[in-house]
C-alpha cells in the first residue's frame, strides 16, 4: 500500500457567495442486504439503522439510508479497512454485501448561507424540504451525487471520486459571485 | 414537467432524476411462443393518447425500478407503485377512473 493516501482534489477551494471546498478523505463503507439483519453488526458502532432517508450521527461516524437495500457507513478514513473486515466477519453466513468505498468517492463542504442556493441551480431538488438528519440522493449537474445539512449554514455533498473536478468546477460556477439566486438565503 | 414520486424511497423529483423504461405489464413470450406472440411483446406497444402504465428508474436516487399510471397528454400522474405488482391494482384504477371517467380500461 502506498503511504501517500491522497484524496481526489487535496485541498481545492474556492471562494464564491459559498466557499467550496473538498472534504479530504472519508472512510466510506457500503452495506447491502435487509436492513433489519444488519442491525446487530452496526450495534458495536453505536449506530442504530436509520429511517427511510434519514442519516444518523454517533461521533466521528455516521450511517446513511442509501435506498431500502443500502446503507452508506461514513467514519475516519483510517479506520474503514479494519472496520469492513469486521463487518464481513459479523455478516458471514447474511445474504449481505459490505463494501469498502473510500478510495471511490469525494466529499464537499459548501459552507455560507447560500449552500442551498448554489446546489438549487444543479439538482431537481426543493432544499427548503431537506432538514437535518436527511439525506438526499440526486443528481448535481449530470452525475449522482448525495447531499446533507452538516451544521449550520453548511452543507456536504458526496459523488463518485472519478468526477470530482467536474463537481468541483461545478460547484465552483455556481456559486460564482453575483449569481445567487437567492431562493432559501 | 412530469413530477414522479418513487414508491422505494418516498422522494418526489422532476423526471430528469429518473430514467424511462417503457410499457409496463407486459407479458414475456419466449422461447416456444408463436411468432406473434414474440412479435407483439418484442415490438408492439400501445403508445396511448392518454392513460399509460410505464415503468421508471430513480436512477440519480435510490436506483428501484417502480410502475407509474400516467397521462401523456396532460402528465398527470395518477399514481406510483411497487415494481412487483403484475397488474395495476384496483385503488389505482379507482384513482384514474376518478380523473378519467371515459377510460376504456387497461386493457
Ligand atoms: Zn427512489
Amino acid at each position: 500500500m502506498s503511504d501517500q493516501l491522497l484524496s481526489a482534489l487535496p485541498g481545492a477551494a474556492s471562494e464564491g457567495f459559498v466557499t467550496v471546498a473538498e472534504a479530504g478523505l472519508r472512510g466510506m463503507i457500503t452495506l447491502r442486504g435487509d436492513l433489519g439483519r444488519l442491525t446487530f453488526a452496526l450495534a458495536p458502532l453505536g449506530l442504530d439503522i436509520p429511517a427511510q432517508r434519514a442519516i444518523t450521527q454517533a461521533d466521528e461516524r455516521s450511517l446513511a439510508w442509501m435506498s431500502p437495500d443500502e446503507l452508506l457507513l461514513m467514519l475516519p478514513y483510517s479506520e474503514a479497512a479494519e472496520a469492513t473486515r469486521t463487518l464481513q466477519e459479523e455478516l458471514r453466513g447474511e445474504f449481505a454485501t459490505v463494501a469498502n468505498v473510500s478510495d471511490a468517492r469525494a466529499v464537499f463542504a459548501l459552507r455560507g448561507k447560500g449552500a442551498p442556493d448554489v446546489l438549487a441551480k444543479l439538482c431537481p431538488v426543493d432544499f427548503a424540504a431537506l432538514k437535518p438528519g436527511e439525506i438526499r440522493r440526486t443528481r448535481a449537474g449530470q452525475v449522482a451525487a448525495a447531499i446533507w445539512v452538516a451544521g449550520e449554514d453548511e452543507m456536504r455533498l458526496v459523488c463518485f471520486r472519478s468526477v470530482a473536478q467536474y463537481m468541483f468546477d461545478l460547484l465552483t460556477t455556481a456559486a460564482l459571485p453575483g449569481s445567487e439566486p437567492c431562493l432559501y438565503s | 414537467m412530469l413530477l414522479l414520486t418513487c414508491p422505494c424511497c418516498g422522494v418526489t423529483a422532476e423526471e430528469t432524476e429518473f430514467t424511462p423504461g417503457g410499457e409496463a405489464h407486459l407479458k414475456r413470450f419466449g422461447p416456444g411462443s408463436s411468432d406473434e406472440e414474440f412479435d407483439a411483446y418484442m415490438f408492439q406497444r400501445k403508445n396511448p393518447r392518454g392513460v399509460h402504465f410505464e415503468r421508471w428508474r430513480h436512477a440519480y436516487g435510490c436506483g428501484k425500478w417502480f410502475i407509474a399510471a400516467r397521462c401523456t397528454m396532460t402528465l398527470e400522474v395518477f399514481a406510483t407503485y411497487p415494481a412487483q405488482t403484475l397488474e395495476p391494482p384496483a385503488e389505482v384504477i379507482e384513482k384514474i377512473r376518478a380523473r378519467r371517467p371515459d377510460w376504456e380500461g387497461a386493457q
